[in-house]
């Protein structure tokens, strides 16, 4: 099937992870608009990166609404790349053998990278940081 | 000899979308990476910051968000795209649109995220 001049046809025919894939892609990307974009301007724009330090993340991540915030941004941005670099292989890389390596690679990077973006949200305790100061 | 495909508006969204696409997906990793170190304390952390103060780490954070207006612009135009016809019809006029929207929106983004330069 062609593509309409913008991004892949909807794989309806293969069915089962391809059209979930597409559909993700679509519904992701909306939510990411306006979950990345609103990060950016609050970090770079109201904010600049000078002003953003341990303090500024704490005072943050007192709130739960930013915790959730924070997690969500981290799944669906990495699940939406990881998705997009998933393509890009099964487009450039065309022997069995790369491919195979490409994608557990890939699959590997995904699973670290969930894993320690996740750990830092959800074990911050910045209390246990001022009680190691004040046991000193 | 072998002639190169020059595709127009339509293959030109693409190959950015993609660009932009992996270019904030690397960007996303190193960033995962680097807030991880927060968990290590107040000192480790903020001492790895200056990084971020430097001008070419700058000058790749204006590079980033203009990574990631593209690809959120575009996103909207495949979107329309996939599901109204009418969309369809006029792609490349909404690659302009997509283009025209960049500038708009980026300019003042890129001036304002500079303005401890200045």
């Amino acid at each position: 099937m062609l593509s309409r001049g913008g991004g892949r046809a909807r794989p309806a025919d293969a069915g089962g992870l391809e059209l979930f894939s597409w559909y993700f892609f679509r519904v992701s990307g909306l939510a990411l608009i306006f979950l990345a974009i609103f990060h950016v301007v609050i970090m770079h724009v109201v904010n600049t990166v000078d002003e953003i330090n341990y303090a500024f993340v704490a005072d943050r991540w007192s709130s739960p609404f930013w915790k959730v915030y924070d997690f969500l941004l981290l799944t669906l941005a990495l699940l939406h790349g990881i998705n997009g670099a998933r393509l890009s292989i099964d487009d450039y890389v065309r022997s069995g053998g790369w491919r195979v390596a490409a994608h557990t690679t890939l699959w590997m990077i995904a699973l670290i990278f969930m894993i320690i973006g996740g750990l830092a949200i959800v074990t911050f305790d910045p209390a246990a940081f001022e009680a190691a100061h004040a046991g000193r | 000899m072998q002639r190169i495909y020059r595709g127009r508006e339509g293959m030109i969204s693409w190959a950015l979308h993609r660009l932009t696409g992996l270019g904030v997906l690397l960007f996303l990793i190193i960033h995962i990476a680097d807030i991880y170190v927060i968990g290590y304390g107040p000192e480790e952390f903020d001492s790895l910051l200056f990084i971020y103060d430097t001008l070419g780490f700058r000058l790749m954070e204006v590079g980033l968000v203009a990574a990631l207006y593209y690809h959120a612009l575009n996103g909207v135009r495949i979107i329309l795209i996939d599901f109204w016809d009418g969309a369809a019809l006029i792609q490349r006029k909404l690659f302009y649109a997509v283009v025209i929207g960049f500038f708009v929106t980026f300019i003042p983004t890129a001036i304002l995220m500079l303005r401890p330069l200045y």
